[in-house]
């Protein structure tokens, strides 16, 4: 019964709301901060209205000067450019490998126990990934001069954080008793490494490889921009001589390259995985 | 004896990882010689990268405002391109859903969706810059298409993964499309679609400070350009700035992402 209730308690009126006011408050700021950012870049962003106001017509230029593509500037010319940029993707992901590998070593704490190590391959690690690969291929284009040898290095040294860091999150999330199990027989740290970590990472190890080949038949594409190799050369000729059908030519070949490449990716990943 | 057999099938050595390996080496001196790197050309490569970086130390911050002004401009392109393109993707990404969509709205939509993925952010900005005329507009619009291909593609995975029973139910209330989509799509997948906008924020930065290389805008046209002058101290002042804000966005976007959780 009702009155039996003792006296300090309420009935069970609350009113039930999806948020407490902490979180709406804290929801609220978080679109305010948002729209005020946007509000922000629209106002002091440096737009010119003729510009905008032209872009269809521009547009509509533009691709009907693209079309047709110039079929006939495939072969050699656009093809060799082409088998350039696979080259300098695979090879380059196989150098990345090769650096990352002792950096990933480094890197993961139950590997190596010497702190100091750790924090400098984590560094070697974070910037390798801030420098853009254009911004590598940009320092290597004054290293080595012009060409595929430049863009090959970019690509290594923009894959080293990324396939480094990758493989030392695989490399500390080994189990640790076959290391205790080697090292108990008295096995040196080479044979650890072979048949206690190696086995283990392995899968992780050809996933990260894969995924990493295929961003970089991307992005091993635009180099040539700053004259580093491959297809990017003939892309930037053919932009510099307005010669859009040829230009249309080359983006569409780098179009079907990126497609099949990670057609290729997916059905290799299927059947390791 | 059964020991010894055990034994030698446990360091049994791999052939096919040995071939593996051969071949790999065999396609890399084939690479190699195909693409003109030579080990004279590396040794003065090494050489030049010594006096490289010693031209680049110490960096030259006196040109504080220029670099001031590119990177507040790449943040601009960042934020805006991140808005158009999540805003954009919101739509797309439900229409590329096949569980949701019919397939011949779902079909063409994935197409886009697929070929913006596929042109590097860098190919589309020389596109804009012909179309829109050089600046940051060309900038925005490069990388609106760039986050457009990754967010539709993650958030029509995102709906394709969600539980058709919390559709069903609000369908059953006899509420329309707009209320099902509100009140039984989106509320399982906002959570993760916050996560994509923020990752693309994050790499939107990145890519904010290239796309000036073609004249998008941004402190990507400076680098450029004093790159092409070999002020190389300006170069280093430039690169150490995207690295510290690159830096710096990380950190923040990783507090936010684990505030979310």
């Amino acid at each position: 019964m009702n009155n039996t209730m003792a006296p300090g308690m309420k009935p069970l009126m609350r009113e039930w709301t999806y948020l407490t006011p902490a979180e709406a408050i804290g929801r609220w700021l978080v679109w305010l901060a948002v729209v005020a950012a946007t509000v922000w870049a629209v106002r002091s962003i440096d737009i010119i209205p003729e510009f905008l106001a032209d872009a269809p017509e521009q547009m509509a230029d533009l691709l009907v000067r693209m079309w047709p593509p110039d079929a006939a500037h495939y072969y050699p010319h656009v093809h060799a450019a082409l088998v350039e940029t696979l080259h300098i993707a695979t090879l380059g992901t196989i150098l990345s490998l090769f650096l990352a590998i002792p950096i990933a070593l480094m890197a993961a704490r139950n590997i190596c126990r010497i702190p100091v190590l750790n924090v400098t391959a984590q560094l070697i690690l974070v910037s390798s990934r801030s420098v853009n690969s254009l911004v590598w291929a940009l320092i290597f284009v004054a290293v080595f001069g012009p060409g595929p040898a430049a863009g090959t290095f970019a690509i290594a040294f923009r894959s080293i954080g990324f396939v480094g860091k990758l493989l030392a999150e695989a490399l500390e999330e080994t189990s640790p008793g076959p290391l205790e199990a080697l090292t108990a027989a008295g096995a040196p740290w080479g044979s650890i490494m072979l048949k206690g970590v190696w086995p283990q990472v392995q899968p992780a190890f050809w996933g990260i490889a894969l995924f990493r080949w295929d961003i970089n038949v991307r992005e091993s594409a635009v180099l040539g921009l700053v004259g580093a190799g491959g297809i990017g050369v003939v892309l930037d000729d053919a932009i510099n001589f307005f010669q859009w059908d040829r230009v249309a030519t080359v983006l569409l070949a780098i179009l079907a390259v990126v497609v099949i490449a990670e057609i290729v990716v997916t059905r290799i990943r299927a059947r390791l995985i | 004896m059964s020991a010894t057999v055990a034994a030698r099938e446990a360091f049994k050595p791999s052939w096919t990882a040995r071939i593996g390996l051969i071949a790999v080496a065999l396609y890399s001196l084939y690479a190699i010689g195909q693409l003109d790197i030579s080990w004279a050309r590396l040794s003065v490569g090494f050489g030049e990268a010594g006096r490289f970086l010693a031209r680049m130390v110490p960096p030259n911050f006196a040109r504080w405002e220029l670099l001031l002004e590119g990177m507040l401009e790449s943040l601009q392109i960042a934020v805006l391109s991140t808005v158009l393109g999540i805003i954009i993707s919101l739509p797309l990404g439900l229409m590329a859903a096949r569980n949701l969509a019919p397939a011949w709205i779902s079909a063409p939509i994935r197409g886009v969706i697929a070929v913006c993925r596929s042109l590097h952010y860098v190919i589309v900005a020389i596109l804009f810059v012909k179309a829109l005329g050089f600046g940051a507009l060309a900038g925005v619009a490069a990388l609106t298409v760039a986050s457009m291909g990754f967010v539709a593609k993650l958030f029509a995975e995102a709906v394709e993964e969600i539980s058709m029973k919390q559709v069903e139910a609000i369908r059953a209330t006899g509420a329309g499309p707009g209320a099902v989509l509100l009140y039984g799509v989106l509320p399982q997948v906002a959570s993760r679609f916050i996560g994509f906008s923020l990752y693309q924020l994050d790499s939107n930065l990145r890519n904010s400070t290239l796309v000036g290389i073609v004249g998008a805008g941004g402190i990507g046209g400076t680098l450029f350009a004093a790159f092409k002058r070999f002020d190389y101290d300006f170069v280093c002042a430039i690169l150490l700035s995207i690295i510290a804000l690159i830096f710096v966005a990380e950190l923040v976007s990783g507090r936010i992402r684990a505030a979310l959780r």
